[in-house]
């Protein structure tokens, strides 16, 4: 009988105040989501279980690279010169037109065009909810990632930010159910929303009418509305357009352009950076080695911070091209 | 004592690891509920050191690394781990076919309260391989219990009797 006593509260009671505080917190985090500290200081508690299941896989990376033949280099860096050399050539094109697309917007008295930062980061390979489409970064507010942060691949859009820890943080892409993004179609301008759908290729351009000037092979673009994703990044190509005689709206499907399942490492995006965009651009490039310095500190040597030379045009310091 | 909770803490960090290893993708679905089962079990075994408070800190862990609600499967595991400990010192003499049973309503039970939740956030999977789990988690129990017993037994932890 004694334990009686030793063992405090009946576990009823206890149930009883578990479960009122599991409906308290589920509230909590839904309206006011408010509960990010909770969750950012649990999430470093399962960091370590997350990064040694992703262990094996980078391993097998890591091997894959450590054991490759100098001919298998040598080709490959040979390609990547190549490579290097036509963007080259093509970067050439572009700094001149963007050049004088600075000087006719300032013609126009236009708003200059935002500077963007970008970080490379991980994906830690683990399986979250199967019905959501979440996937877990190796960048957290250690890195200045922030909660609504878009990220992108090489080739497009792939998400946002929903939740940051200290050293992680969990992405949602553009195809989760409850994932909306404003885009816009690149041949026309027209505006729409994508909605996610649940499956990691489909994204549905709800709402808009029948006689909405659409085609299969269009380009969607993020229109930049939702003030979360910076304009004129590829989102999606159309691949069904129908006109169902007895709905009021067309019903058209999308793919996404980003490689929502296959990609490894995503690129954080940081618009509008106010620092950067007030500093100079040999400024701007110091601040950066400083923090590529601090990361490699960090022991990682897979970051690269790359900011694009795109500042602000300011009227005095135009350089001509 | 110091050894049960050893023992019961990586058992358990196993069955976080499981939860969130990567699968192929036909079997994503199908993946049992590791950390329900283990939960089981040490409540069954050890129901003085394991009760409603330690489910619920499992329950938030879990909902931080599948990014649901905060409370979401906490609210399940707790539900789950309090009939489980009421009723241990039965279901301790059950045969394992009646302790899978018991676990199956118990499993079903917490997928509900999930899905529930799920539908008032208006993102309920229109699968029904969303019971998936119940199921495959009530076949692997004999199996978790048996694994689990053996390793109790091989590091001599005692049961202890709460009564």
């Amino acid at each position: 009988m004694q334990t009686l006593f030793i063992r405090g509260p009946s576990s009823t009671f206890r149930m009883i105040i578990l479960v009122i505080a599991s409906i308290a917190l589920m509230t909590v985090d839904h309206r006011w989501k408010s509960l990010e500290m909770v969750r950012s200081t649990l999430s470093s508690v399962l960091y370590p279980l997350q990064y040694t299941i992703d262990l094996p896989i980078r391993l097998y990376y890591w091997t894959d690279e450590v054991i490759s033949t100098q001919q298998a280099l040598l080709d490959k860096n040979r390609e990547f010169e190549a490579r290097h050399l036509e963007n080259r050539v093509q970067l050439q094109k572009l700094d001149i037109i963007e050049k004088e697309n600075d000087r006719l917007r300032q013609l126009l008295s236009a708003t200059p065009k935002t500077t963007e930062r970008l970080l490379i980061s991980e994906i830690i390979n683990v399986d979250v909810d199967p019905y959501r489409q979440l996937i877990l970064l190796n960048k957290g507010s250690s890195n200045d990632v922030y909660q609504g942060q878009p990220i992108i691949d090489a080739q497009g859009v792939m998400g946002q930010i929903v939740h940051v820890g200290p050293i992680s943080s969990s992405a949602m892409l553009i195809t989760d159910a409850s994932h909306v993004l404003p885009v816009q179609i690149d041949r026309t301008g027209l505006r729409a929303n994508a909605f996610g759908t649940g499956k990691i290729d489909q994204l549905d351009l709800r709402y808009l009418p029948h006689n909405a000037d659409i085609q299969v092979g269009d380009v969607l673009i993020t229109s930049g509305l939702g003030g979360v994703f910076p304009p004129n990044y590829p989102v999606a190509n159309i691949t069904k357009v129908e006109r169902p005689a007895g709905e009021p709206f067309a019903l058209i499907e999308a793919t996404p352009i980003a490689q929502l399942d296959k990609s490894r490492e995503v690129l954080l995006v940081w618009q509008n950076e106010p620092e950067l965009i007030e500093k100079k651009p040999d400024e701007s490039n110091t601040n950066n080695s400083g923090n590529a310095d601090s990361d490699s500190s960090d022991n990682n040597d897979k970051i690269n911070e790359i900011t694009e030379k795109k500042d602000k045009p300011s009227t005095q310091t135009q350089e001509q091209p | 004592l110091n050894k049960t909770l050893r023992i019961g803490l990586i058992t358990i960090i196993v069955a976080f690891m499981l939860a969130i290893i990567p699968l192929p993708d036909w079997a994503v679905e199908f993946r049992p509920d590791w950390v329900t089962l283990v939960l089981i079990y040490w409540a069954m075994a050890v129901p003085s050191r394991v009760g409603v408070n330690v489910a619920w800190f499992a329950g938030l862990l879990l909902d931080v690394s599948y990014g649901t609600l905060m409370g979401q499967h906490a609210i399940g595991l707790v539900l789950v781990i309090y009939v489980i400990h009421l009723q241990h010192q039965r279901l301790r003499v059950a045969s394992l076919l009646q302790q899978a049973i018991v676990i199956f309503f118990l499993l079903l039970l917490k997928q509900l309260l999930t899905l529930w939740v799920d539908g008032m956030l208006g993102r309920a999977p229109s699968s029904w391989l969303y019971f998936m789990p119940t199921i495959t988690s009530t076949f692997l129990w004999p199996w978790t219990y048996l694994i689990l017993r053996d390793l109790q037994r091989k590091f001599d932890i005692h049961k202890q009797h709460a009564y």
